[in-house]
C-alpha cells in the first residue's frame, strides 16, 4: 500500500514519463496475453487428456497440478520470450532494448502474484469498509450505527484496554528477555543449547502453547492435588491455591506471559545476531576507555543495534495487536481479559453481526497500519 | 626512564605457541615501529601490551609498574585501531570524551582536553558530526584524538593507515611524525607491515617474526646492517640480492668466490669460518653497470621494469640460481637479452652465514 508507491522500479535508461507509460502499456499487454495463452493452453491439454484418462478423480487433480505449475513456468518463458522479440537484445540498439526490457521484465514476473495478492488483501478491506455501515447480514444500510455502538460498548472498551496493555508488556518484555537472553548466551561455550532452548517455543503454536499453560495454571478444590504446577508451587510454600486465569485484571498479565514466553526467542535469535554484527574493535576502544561490561553493553552495544530492537520491538507489537488464540483457548474472553481479536470473532461467528465484527476488525486494522508502516521503513532503512 | 619493558613475553593459546619469548625496553619518548609479515604476531604483541589480551609467560612493565593483571583502562596506554573503531552512533565530541565521562572527570576538564585534542588535528568544525559524516582520513584523526584525550604514557598505533587511500596515508603519515615530533614526552608504539611507515616514523624499528624478535635498531642502521638474512630481506624495495658463496680467505677482509669469481668484501671473518659456505648479499641500489672487468656478475637481462625514476633490471646469472636485480637511476633501454656486468660497492656488501647470521654480528 503506502510501501510500493513512493519508489517505483525505474530502468537506467527510462526516457521519461512519455517512456514510462509505454513501458507499463507493453507490460500490460505482454502479460494479459500471456495469461490468457497459458491459461487457455492448459485448459486444452486437460480437456484433451481428460477424454483419454480414466475418470479418477485422483488422476485429475493431479493433472490439475502438473498443468497449473506448467502454466507458471509457461507464462514466465513466454512472456519473457515475448519481450524478447519486441525488444531484442541485438541489432544496432541493443544496449537501449536491454535497458527497456530490464524496466519491464520485473513488472512481467511480479504482475501476476500482484494482482492475486491485491485481491486477497485489499478487497477484504473495502468489503470490511462497506459492511461496517450495514447490519448484521450485511445487506440493510445502517449508517454509522455500528460505531456509536462500538463507542458505548463496555466489552468493547475493556478489549481495548487489554490490548494496550498487552502492547505495552509484551512487546518490552519479549524484546528486553530477547536482547538478555542475546547477550549472555553469545560468549559461552553451550550458548547454542540454551539458545536452542529458548528458541523452541517459537515453533509450537499458539494453541499448543495455551494447552502448556492451562497446566501450569491449572485449579483444583482446595484438599485435592493440585496438577498445576504453580498451584503445586504455591501449597508447597503453604499459600491457598487460587484459580489463577479467573482473577479479573491480573489473569490478563498470565496470558501475557504465554506470549512472551513464545517471543523470546524470536528476539533473542534476532538480536544476536545484530549483536555479533557490531565491529569488534569498537568494543575493545571501549574496554580500552574503562567502559564496565555493564556499561559496554548499554552505552556501546545496545546503540549500535538500537534499529534492529525498533524492528523486532514493533515485529512483536503487530502481533500483539492481533492476539487471539491464546485468549480463545484461556480464557474465551471471560473474568475480563477479552481481546479485540476475540471480540470481532465473538460477534463474527457467535454473535452473527457481519457490520459489527467488521468495525472491530477496522479498529484492529487502523491500530496495526501506522506500525508496520514505520516497521517496514525502519527494516528497509537497516538494510541500507 | 623506561616507558615499557617486556621481560621473556611468552603467548599462546592452548598448544600453539605465537610468541616465544620477548625481551624489550623502550625508553620514554621513543617513537618505536614493530614490523613484520603477516602472522608474525606484532598485532598480538601490541594487544598484549594494551592489556586486550593475556600475557601467558613473562613480565610486562609500563612506567615502572608491573601490569601483567591492571586492565587495559589503568595501564596509561591509548589505541588507536585499523577500522578506526569509532562509535557510530556518538559525535566526534562524544567519542573522545567517552572515556573520560566513564571516568567521572568534571565536565569542564573533559571540554578542555577535547578543545585541545580538536585543536591540534583540526577536527574543531566537526565536533557536532558522527563518524559517518566524516571522510577516512577525519575519521582516522578523530581515533587519534580520542587516544590523545586519554592523556597516555603511551600510545599504540595498530596498523592505522591500512584502511587509507594511497594520497592520504601518505599525507596521515607525515601528521603522525608531526604530531609525534609536538609530543616529544609520549612513547609512540606503532605496528605495520609497511616498511616505509616504519622506516619514515621510527626512531626504533623491532622487526619480528614469527614471534621472535629478529633485530631492533633505527631504520638506517637495519638498512645497513641487516642482524640476519631474515632483515635483509625484509627491509628494502626490491629486497637485497642473497647469493650462495664460499669463503676463500678468512681474516681483516674476507675473500669469497662468488659466481666462479673472487671478490674481496671488507668485512673481517674467523678462522674457523675458512671454506665455509655462506651468504652474499647486496641491494639493488648499491650496484651499477660496470664498464671495465671489475665486476661482481656477469649476465643477461630478463626483465625490465621502468619506474620513471628508476630502472629494476632482473638479470639470469650464471653459476646463480636467483635472478639479480640492479637498481639504475633514471630512465633505462636495456631490453631481454642484453648482457651486462655488474659491480658493487665493497662496503655495501654483506656476508651471512649458513645460518643466516650476519658476519658483522657474530
Amino acid at each position: 500500500m503506502a510501501i510500493s508507491s513512493t519508489e517505483t522500479a525505474s530502468p537506467a535508461g527510462s526516457p521519461g514519463p512519455g517512456g514510462f507509460l509505454l513501458n507499463l502499456a507493453i507490460a500490460l499487454v505482454i502479460m494479459v496475453a500471456g495469461i490468457v495463452f497459458a491459461v487457455l493452453c492448459a485448459v486444452a491439454v486437460f480437456a484433451a487428456l481428460n477424454t483419454v484418462l480414466p475418470d479418477i478423480k485422483l488422476v485429475q487433480a493431479m493433472l490439475v497440478m502438473v498443468l497449473g505449475v506448467a502454466a507458471c513456468f509457461g507464462y514466465f518463458w513466454g512472456s519473457n520470450r515475448l519481450l524478447d522479440v519486441i525488444y531484442p537484445p541485438r541489432g544496432s540498439r541493443v544496449a537501449e532494448n536491454i535497458n527497456a526490457a530490464n524496466g519491464i521484465r520485473p513488472w512481467l514476473f511480479l504482475g501476476p502474484a500482484v494482482v492475486i495478492l491485491g485481491i486477497y488483501l485489499v478487497y477484504p478491506v473495502i468489503n470490511s469498509i462497506v459492511l461496517s455501515f450495514h447490519g448484521p447480514s450485511g445487506e440493510t444500510w445502517v449508517g454509522g450505527a455500528n460505531y456509536a455502538w462500538l463507542a458505548k460498548d463496555a466489552a468493547f472498551r475493556e478489549s481495548m484496554r487489554n490490548n494496550i496493555l498487552w502492547l505495552i508488556v509484551v512487546p518490552a518484555a519479549a524484546t528486553f528477555f530477547g536482547l538478555i537472553a542475546a547477550a549472555l548466551t553469545d560468549r559461552i561455550g553451550w550458548g547454542n543449547v540454551a539458545k536452542s532452548l529458548i528458541f523452541m517455543p517459537m515453533a509450537i503454536s499458539f494453541v499448543g502453547a495455551s494447552v502448556i499453560w492451562k497446566f501450569i495454571y491449572d485449579y483444583r478444590a482446595e484438599g485435592s492435588d493440585q496438577i498445576g504446577i504453580l498451584n503445586a508451587i504455591v501449597t508447597f510454600f503453604g499459600a491457598e491455591p487460587q484459580a489463577w486465569i479467573t482473577i479479573p485484571f491480573w489473569n490478563n498479565f498470565f496470558l501475557m506471559v504465554i506470549l512472551i514466553w513464545i517471543q523470546t526467542g524470536f528476539a533473542m535469535v534476532i538480536l544476536s545476531a545484530a549483536l555479533r554484527g557490531i565491529p569488534e574493535e569498537t568494543i575493545e576502544a571501549a574496554i580500552i576507555d574503562g567502559a564496565s561490561p555493564f556499561q559496554i553493553f548499554y552505552k556501546i552495544k545496545v546503540p549500535q543495534i538500537w534499529g534492529t530492537i525498533a524492528v523486532v520491538w514493533t515485529t512483536i507489537t503487530i502481533l500483539v495487536l492481533k492476539v487471539f488464540d491464546i485468549v480463545l483457548a484461556m480464557t474465551n474472553g471471560q473474568w475480563g481479559s477479552q481481546v479485540l481479536a476475540n471480540y470481532m470473532f465473538d460477534w463474527m461467528f457467535r454473535g452473527l453481526d457481519f457490520g459489527r465484527a467488521s468495525t472491530i476488525a477496522l479498529v484492529i486494522m487502523a491500530m496495526v497500519t501506522p506500525i508496520m508502516v514505520w516497521n517496514i521503513r525502519e527494516a528497509r532503512k537497516d538494510m541500507k | 626512564m623506561t616507558a615499557l619493558d617486556l621481560k621473556d613475553i611468552h603467548k599462546s593459546y592452548g598448544a600453539t605457541r605465537v610468541i616465544h619469548g620477548i625481551d624489550l625496553k623502550i625508553e620514554d619518548g621513543e617513537f618505536v615501529v614493530f614490523v613484520g609479515p603477516s602472522g608474525c604476531g606484532k598485532s598480538t604483541l601490541l594487544r598484549m601490551i594494551a592489556g586486550l589480551e593475556n600475557i601467558t609467560g613473562g613480565d610486562m612493565f609500563i612506567g615502572g609498574q608491573r601490569v601483567n593483571d591492571i586492565p587495559p583502562s589503568q595501564r596509561g596506554i591509548a589505541m588507536v585501531f585499523q577500522s578506526y573503531a569509532l562509535y557510530p552512533h556518538m559525535t566526534v565530541y562524544d567519542n573522545m570524551a567517552f572515556g573520560m565521562k566513564i571516568a567521572k572527570a568534571p565536565k569542564e576538564e573533559i571540554d578542555k582536553r577535547v578543545q585541545t585534542a580538536a585543536d591540534i588535528l583540526q577536527l574543531t568544525p566537526y565536533l557536532d558530526r558522527l563518524p559517518k559524516a566524516l571522510s577516512g582520513g577525519q575519521r582516522q584523526r578523530v581515533a587519534i584524538g580520542r587516544a590523545i584525550v586519554r592523556n597516555p604514557k603511551v600510545f599504540l598505533f595498530d596498523e592505522p593507515l591500512s584502511n587509507l587511500d594511497a594520497a592520504l596515508r601518505v599525507a596521515t603519515r607525515i601528521e603522525i611524525a608531526k604530531l609525534k615530533s609536538s609530543m616529544p614526552e609520549t612513547t609512540m608504539i606503532y605496528v605495520t607491515h609497511d616498511q616505509v611507515e616504519a622506516m619514515t616514523l621510527a626512531d626504533r624499528i623491532v622487526v619480528l617474526s614469527a614471534g621472535r624478535i629478529e633485530q631492533v635498531g633505527g631504520p638506517i642502521e637495519l638498512y645497513e646492517k641487516p642482524a640476519n638474512l631474515f632483515v635483509a630481506r625484509f627491509i628494502g624495495s626490491p629486497a637485497m640480492n642473497i647469493q650462495p658463496a664460499r669463503i676463500a680467505k678468512t681474516g681483516g677482509e674476507t675473500v669469497v668466490s662468488l659466481a666462479g669469481r673472487e671478490t674481496v668484501v671488507p668485512i673481517p671473518s674467523p678462522e674457523t669460518l675458512s671454506g665455509a659456505p655462506v651468504h652474499f648479499g647486496v641491494r639493488p641500489e648499491d650496484m651499477r653497470i660496470a664498464e671495465g672487468d671489475d665486476f661482481l656478475f656477469e649476465g643477461d637481462v630478463h626483465f625490465v621494469e621502468r619506474l620513471g625514476e628508476v630502472t629494476n633490471v632482473y638479470m639470469n646469472v650464471k653459476d646463480v640460481d636467483d635472478a639479480v636485480v640492479v637498481k639504475v637511476a633514471g630512465v633505462q633501454k636495456y631490453a631481454k637479452g642484453d648482457r651486462l656486468r655488474i659491480a658493487a660497492a665493497p662496503e655495501k656488501m654483506h656476508l651471512f652465514t649458513e645460518e643466516g647470521r650476519s658476519l658483522l654480528h657474530i
